[in-house]
């Protein structure tokens, strides 16, 4: 049988085909270069609104007049369209795609790399760039070509300190910043069955990490049982049966809490290698690790507490804000010392809300730590909303373990 | 589709935040791009990129999906791009704005003049010749149009 991406795409690895795409979308920063290029095209034509959504997620609300105009702007073009159109504080585009907007088996195309995060519910979806979106706009459609695989098997369960964040960081420390270039990944065996959707969106979130196109789960009783929340009803996939050309395992039994140093994804060590290491700045958020189960994890450590550092917290969603509001876990973070900000990407791509100053040192959640990401002469820990807890109470770097 | 230009060497790994940082997005003067290309990387490169070949080792253009990097680097007079492998957004968009992407290994050093033809395959510099993966027959017409808006647009304007 074949894999994921060569069923959903209708052909085998390496042919390219033209697809409609299901589901498309865009955001406040990308979104701005497709109009213009849709703008440019010509053709006053655009595809499917009812499919096709502009999420506001990168600098909300705006930080400046120009940002604002710009937004502004944005606002008009999808009123002009008739596309979904999700204001400040709806949260990061991947979560709120995640919450009912992605099904099994679609074709999905998000204008952000990390679009690959909605593989986790069995659809293939990937990053495009805008001048891309705008073509989808317009025609309805694009071409892919329909990736090899690499098999991530997954084997026992997690336990202890160590959370779907260090599995990721363990894959893209195993496979390297290209090691799955042009590839898809596609999580398997009874490890990836194991896994809730928090953290199955938490691992194919990072596949762009290695070079991948996608990220993928097979969609399970847990995609079915997450999906009948919003009142989807589901096909389940069945597995791919056979091997894969490239495969890693990964025992969950043997994660531990990881950290990537900065300024490179792939260069993965213990955090107990690095603990102590003093910290201006703990960020809890962003598409990888800002979901209500990360939320509630910090706060199980921090709770009855006082974070020792400043603490910056962004919910991935307003979906997942009200239910830390509701369960109390926003409390427990509020009470703790951490300032929450407005759903949405926060300062992972150093815009606003949070940017570093020269030589400030940041533990975060987020999937990336480039030079200069979350501001100029700044330096980024990646690493589990756990092990962001212990290192905000403790205001260095402090493996988990510690505190359970 | 051939070209020439002065080789300019970078490393592997080069990164889209490298390529035009994040602080530098939100505008619609798009000349920022270009006069703070590859700023966080070396903030002489931006003034050598008119006339240059980029020549850069794998995993070229990781990271974002932001399409100003390749924008950035055909602004600033960037000829193509060559490097071993491609991050695979970066090589898209750039195929999508018009800029050539040469897959391929190719010894060089700085200012060696560097050419090439996509539609023969092939890349020279210093003497030596090298293979260049092909490019699929989509996105060498796309290429050829001038990038994806031409292309759909029905051909160069």
């Amino acid at each position: 049988m074949s894999t994921l991406s060569e069923r959903i795409l209708g052909a085998g690895a390496g042919a390219y085909v033209d697809r409609a795409v299901d589901r498309a979308y865009v955001h406040d920063g990308t979104g701005l270069l497709a109009r213009a290029a849709w703008t440019e095209i010509g053709s006053g034509v655009f595809t499917d609104p009812d499919r096709r959504y502009l999420i506001f997620d990168h600098i909300v609300p705006a930080n400046t007049s120009m940002t604002a105009d710009l937004q502004q702007e944005m606002r008009e073009f999808a009123a002009m369209t008739g596309m979904h159109f999700f204001e400040v504080g709806a949260g990061v585009c991947h979560q709120v795609m995640a919450e009912g907007r992605a099904l099994p088996g679609e074709v999905i195309v998000g204008a952000d790399s990390h679009s690959c995060t909605l593989g986790a519910l069995g659809a293939f979806a990937t990053g495009v760039g805008a001048t891309d979106m705008a073509g989808i706009w317009a025609t309805g459609g694009t071409w892919f070509r329909v990736p090899e695989t690499t098999g991530i098997f997954l084997e026992g369960a997690l336990s202890g300190a160590a959370s779907a964040k260090d599995v990721a960081l363990a894959y893209v420390g195993a496979l390297g910043m290209d090691g799955a270039t042009y590839r898809a990944l596609e999580f398997v065996g009874e490890g990836a069955v194991s896994l809730s959707m928090a953290d199955r969106l938490t691992l194919c979130n990072m596949a762009v990490e290695t070079g991948a196109k996608a990220g993928i789960f097979y969609a399970d009783r847990v995609t079915r049982d997450y999906l009948a929340g919003f009142g989807i009803a589901a096909e389940q996939q069945a597995p791919h049966a056979g091997g894969y050309p490239d495969e890693i395992a990964i025992d969950l039994e043997d994660v531990v809490p990881l950290l990537a140093l900065p300024p490179r994804v792939d260069t993965v060590c213990p955090v107990a290698e690095k603990e102590g290491l003093p910290v201006d700045q703990v960020f809890l958020g962003t598409c990888t690790g800002g979901r209500y189960e990360d939320l509630a994890a910090f706060a199980a450590l921090v709770r009855g507490k006082q974070v020792a550092v400043r603490t910056v917290v962004v919910p991935a969603s307003r979906a997942v804000l009200m239910q830390a509001v509701s369960t109390g876990v926003l409390a427990d973070l509020v009470a703790a010392g951490c300032a929450v900000a407005t759903p949405g990407c926060g300062p992972c791509l150093g815009a606003h809300m949070g940017v570093l100053g020269e030589g400030e040192v940041c533990l975060s959640t987020a999937n990336r730590n480039f030079k200069n990401r979350m501001g100029v002469g700044g330096e980024i820990y990646l690493a589990s909303p756990m092990t962001a807890a212990a290192t905000a109470l403790a205001g260095a770097i402090t493996s988990p373990e510690e505190f359970l | 589709m051939r070209g020439i230009g002065r080789a300019v060497c970078l490393g592997r790994d080069i990164d889209t935040d490298l390529i035009i940082a994040g602080r530098y997005l939100r505008t619609k003067d798009r000349s920022v791009w270009a006069a703070h290309a590859l700023e966080d990387l070396d903030p002489a490169l931006a003034g050598r990129l008119s006339g240059a070949v980029i020549v850069a080792g794998g995993n070229f253009g990781c990271g974002s999906s932001r399409e100003q990097a390749a924008i950035a680097l055909r602004d600033a007079g960037v000829v193509a791009v060559a490097a071993p492998s491609f991050a695979r957004i970066f090589f898209r968009n750039a195929v999508n704005i018009g800029l050539p992407v040469l897959e391929c290994e190719i010894p060089c050093r700085d200012g060696d003049q560097v050419t090439f033809d996509l539609e023969e395959g092939w890349i020279e510099a210093g003497g030596i010749r090298r293979a260049v993966s092909p490019l699929s027959p989509r996105m060498r017409a796309i290429l050829a149009a001038g990038g994806l808006v031409p292309f759909l647009c029905g051909g160069p304007r």
